[in-house]
């Protein structure tokens, strides 16, 4: 006898692949791909219970989804005949060929095509590959339900109209295509982790949706970039227990309690970056290589910051941005002391002057000199340009400790 | 499946490019019209005389009004279209890289619709 719920489980985890397959037997049609697999599921809620549940569920919902796929398809074709007797019948499946492969890599590049916007990338990525309802995907978007149904239905139809293909793109564009894919997880991750504002729960549940991605890419393509992907969002995520305090306030890398920091997470990450980092190691992974090395610290004051300088240095050179330079120049400060950093960072005003964490590390290299005066006008410069309550409570701290 | 390849451009590029760059183009065109072909992914194609020319109608309760130019002022005109076969929006897209003016304007890829 199966429960509804362990019923549901097993959906749960199925769903995607499921989907992914059965949306090749509807030629890249979405929503009638979901209609068929909800078929399967209704199916599997009154006959498991009764029959038991089989031995490969995953199997059992596939076919079932597929057959009624194809019973819809060839009712379609049979109605188009007889309205158009003439019309070739060009969408016979053939049975044969549909073997029940892993189809989600197919689904994971269809949802990032170049040619969808990068919105509708992520909410159509969340709805297929995690099930995510459209209204959890509004409220974490904090976009309308209306809105993200609209986007959802023009995405689909898109896909299906423009006919954009459901394949795994050839070799020459499988690199940049692969890249736009990783920054849709990197994307929905960052928007769970970013943010602190919105629904706390639904929040880490996208962190933990694209860790799971990120595993479908690593399971999948074997990349070292999936990995480095992977290794990085799993050592971020890793100290999410530890960056907010009771009341929510923002609680600073050097002075959180490490003992809170999700240690299995961290060593599936650790063994992660070095097949990551070999051959001509990607952003993610040394990114994930500069998070690894916090991770390793068993304390702050042991951090290996000649290490994460020496990475952000290396990053700098792949990415010359101003803000990998500021955290490059915020390295070198934590490694051969404040004023080694500080005309590092004052040479990055022009470009960043708007951006409030430049003010911040600023102030804070200000403030470890002792130039007192000079670091309470950063930090009023930082208030000015903050965006998020928890860092404006913190800046504010700060400032107050100062001008005490 | 069909598709329409709009080729957008702004006409002063074509209006002053120098006589050997313009004359290059048209020859890129011709053998770019010819290696479609050949493939058997073209089904038409034209070049469009300049905006200049153009003559927008509407029709208003039952008023039919006729007006100078295009309907909208843009930078970039519609400067001809090919419409093509492909099996799927990446091979569109590819033959739509080909098209000499993508490399001075941009082309809009629509897909043509079925009724079914």
């Amino acid at each position: 006898m199966q429960s509804v719920a362990a019923i549901e489980a097993v959906f749960r985890v199925e769903r995607a692949r499921v989907l992914a397959t059965t949306i090749r037997v509807t030629n890249g049609d979405f929503d009638l791909a979901e209609e068929m697999v909800q078929e399967a599921f209704a199916a599997a809620l009154s006959r498991w219970p009764l029959e038991g549940t089989p031995d490969e569920p995953r199997a059992w919902l596939t076919s079932v989804a597929r057959n009624k796929a194809v019973d819809t398809i060839r009712r379609r074709i049979k109605l188009r005949e007889i309205v158009a007797a003439e019309e070739p019948n060009d969408a016979t499946v053939d049975l044969a060929t549909l073997a029940v492969t892993d189809d989600r890599l197919r689904l994971i590049f269809t949802c990032c095509h170049p040619a969808l916007a990068r919105e509708a990338q992520v909410a159509l990525t969340l709805r297929t590959l995690c099930g995510l309802t459209t209204d959890e995907i509004a409220r974490a978007f904090l976009a309308s339900p209306t809105t993200m149904a609209q986007r959802l239905v023009r995405a689909k139809s898109k896909i299906k109209e423009a006919r954009i293909p459901y394949e795994i793109p050839e070799a020459s564009e499988l690199p940049e295509r692969t890249d736009a894919v990783m920054s849709v997880v990197y994307l929905v991750f960052n928007e769970g982790y970013a943010a602190t504002g919105g629904d706390s729960w639904l929040r880490r549940d996208l962190c933990r949706e694209a860790i799971r991605l990120a595993r479908i890419l690593v399971e999948l393509t074997d990349g070292a970039e999936a990995k480095g992907l992977l290794a990085l969002m799993l050592l971020h995520d890793s100290r999410r227990d530890a960056r907010t305090d009771a009341n929510g306030d923002l609680v600073l890398l050097e002075d959180q309690d490490r003992s809170t920091w999700d240690r299995a997470q961290i060593d599936e990450a650790l063994a992660l970056v070095p097949p990551a980092l070999r051959g001509g190691p990607s952003a993610y992974a040394l990114q994930a290589a500069i998070a690894a090395l916090h991770a390793q610290a068993q304390r702050a004051a042991d951090t290996d910051w000649p290490q994460i300088a020496a990475l952000f240095g290396e990053l700098h050179r792949r990415a010359p941005t101003p803000v990998i330079a500021l955290n490059h120049a915020v390295a070198i400060a934590m490694a051969r002391g404040p004023e080694a950093g500080l005309p590092l960072i004052d040479g990055l005003s022009k470009e960043l002057g708007e951006y409030h964490l430049f003010h911040a590390a600023r102030a804070d290299l200000l403030r470890r000199l002792g130039k007192t005066k000079q670091a309470i006008a950063a930090y009023r410069s930082a208030l000015a340009h903050v965006g998020s309550e928890p860092e404006r409570r913190f800046l504010q701290r700060r400032l107050a400790e100062l001008t005490d | 499946m069909q598709y329409l390849l709009l080729i957008y451009g702004d006409e002063k590029n074509w209006e002053t490019m120098s006589e050997e760059t313009a004359a290059s183009m048209i020859a890129e065109y011709r053998s770019f019209s010819k290696d479609i072909q050949a493939s058997g992914n073209l089904r038409g194609g034209d070049a469009l005389q300049p905006v200049h020319t153009a003559t927008t109608v509407r029709v208003r309760d039952g008023k039919t009004t006729t007006t100078d130019g295009p309907f909208a002022e843009t930078r970039e005109q519609l400067g001809g279209y090919y419409l093509i076969e492909a099996k799927d929006l990446d091979e569109a897209v590819k033959i739509a890289a080909r098209i000499p003016d993508a490399r001075l304007g941009c082309i809009e890829i629509r897909p043509i619709m079925v009724y079914s």
